[in-house]
C-alpha cells in the first residue's frame, strides 16, 4: 500500500471512530433524551461519516488499486492526489467549525469549495489510470 | 475469499436490497396516503444503506485484501472479526426495532433497545478500527 493510501485510510478510520461516536450520542439522545443540544451534532455526524469516512476511504483504496503504468512513475503524477488529501481534510474541518458557530455561511462555502477542489484534483490524478492493467513490467512497481 | 469476508459482503448485499425495498415501501405509503408514520423510517433507510451496505462491504473487502498483518495471523483475529460482524448486524437489527418507533423516550423498552443499538454499532466501529489499523501500512 503506498504512503498516500496509508494517510487516506488511517484518516478515514479516525473519522469513522469520531463519526460513529457522534452517531451513538445522537441515537442515545433519540432513544432516551438527556440533552437537547446533542442535536446540534447532527450535521457534524453526517459530514464526518460521508466525507471523512466513506469518501476518504474510497479515495485511499482507489489510489492504491487502480491500474499503474508500465514505467516509473508507476502511479503517474502523485502531486494532485496529495493536494487532494490536504484540501479534503481542510474542507471537512472548515465545515465542521461552520456548523458550530453563528453566521458561518462564508466559512461553510470555503469548506465545501475546498472539498470540490479536492475531488477535482483527485479526478485529475486518477483519470489517466482508468485503463487496462499494464503488463508484467508494471508488476515491478508494485507496492 | 475468506469465509468472514463472504458473510460481510453477502449480508451487505442483503441490506442493499432491503434498504431500497424499505424506501420503495415508504414511497408507496406516501403515494397511497396509507401510513404517514413511514417517514420515521428515513434514518433507518440511510443507515441500512450506508452502514448495512457500504460500510459492511468495506469491512468485508478490507479484511480480505488489505496487506497481511504478520505470518502467524495474516488477517488478525478471526474471532474478533465475528464479534464485529455480530455487533454491526445485531446493532442494525436492534435499531430497526427501536429507532422508527421511539417517541421522546416515553417507552422504556424502546429506549433500552435504542441504547443497545447505539452501543453495538459504536462497538462494531471501534473494534473494526482497532483490528484493521495494523494492516494499513506500506507493503
Ligand atoms: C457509515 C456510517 C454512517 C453514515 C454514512 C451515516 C449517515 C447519516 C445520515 C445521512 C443521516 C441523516 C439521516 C436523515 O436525514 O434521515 C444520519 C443521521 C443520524 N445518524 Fe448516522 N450515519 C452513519 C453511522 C451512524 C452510526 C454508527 C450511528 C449510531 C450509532 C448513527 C446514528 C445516527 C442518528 C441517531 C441520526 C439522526 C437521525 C434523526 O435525525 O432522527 N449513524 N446519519
Ligand atoms: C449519480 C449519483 C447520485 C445522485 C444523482 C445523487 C442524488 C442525491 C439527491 C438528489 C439527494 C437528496 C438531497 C436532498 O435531500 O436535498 C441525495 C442524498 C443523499 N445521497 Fe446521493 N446521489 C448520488 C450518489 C450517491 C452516492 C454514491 C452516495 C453514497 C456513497 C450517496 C449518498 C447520499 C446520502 C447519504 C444522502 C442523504 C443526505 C442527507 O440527508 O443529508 N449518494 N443524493
Amino acid at each position: 500500500m503506498p504512503k498516500l493510501s496509508v494517510y487516506f485510510i488511517r484518516a478515514a478510520l479516525l473519522y469513522l471512530l469520531a463519526g460513529f461516536t457522534l452517531g451513538a450520542l445522537l441515537l442515545t439522545q433519540k432513544g432516551l433524551p438527556f440533552a437537547v443540544e446533542i442535536w446540534l451534532l447532527r450535521p457534524l455526524h453526517i459530514e464526518v461519516v460521508i466525507f471523512g469516512w466513506i469518501l476518504q476511504l474510497v479515495m485511499g483504496v482507489a489510489f492504491w488499486m487502480m491500474p499503474r503504468f508500465a514505467e516509473a512513475p508507476f502511479r503517474g503524477d502523485e502531486r494532485p492526489a496529495w493536494l487532494a488529501f490536504i484540501c479534503l481534510n481542510l474542507g471537512i474541518w472548515l465545515n465542521l467549525i461552520s456548523f458550530l458557530i453563528y453566521d458561518a455561511a462564508l466559512l461553510g462555502l470555503a469548506g465545501r469549495a475546498l472539498e470540490v477542489l479536492a475531488i477535482v484534483l483527485f479526478a485529475r490524478h486518477l483519470w489517466p489510470r482508468i485503463k487496462p492493467f499494464a503488463d508484467k513490467l508494471a508488476a515491478k512497481g508494485r507496492e | 475469499m475468506p469465509t468472514l469476508s463472504r458473510w460481510f459482503i453477502k449480508t451487505g448485499l442483503v441490506y442493499f436490497v432491503a434498504s431500497l425495498l424499505l424506501s420503495l415501501l415508504q414511497k408507496m405509503g406516501a403515494a397511497g396516503e396509507i401510513w404517514s408514520g413511514l417517514s420515521a423510517f428515513t434514518p433507518l433507510f440511510y443507515h441500512w444503506l450506508m452502514l448495512g451496505w457500504i460500510t459492511q462491504i468495506i469491512i468485508g473487502v478490507s479484511w480480505w485484501m488489505f496487506p497481511r498483518r504478520d505470518r502467524e495471523q495474516p488477517r488478525g483475529s478471526e474471532r474478533m472479526g465475528w464479534v464485529i460482524y455480530g455487533a454491526l448486524n445485531g446493532g442494525l437489527l436492534l435499531r430497526a426495532l427501536s429507532e422508527p418507533f421511539v417517541v421522546r423516550g416515553t417507552d422504556p423498552l424502546l429506549s433500552g433497545l435504542a441504547l443497545l443499538a447505539a452501543l453495538a454499532q459504536w462497538l462494531a466501529g471501534a473494534l473494526y478500527v482497532a483490528q484493521i489499523w495494523p494492516r494499513v501500512k506500506l507493503k
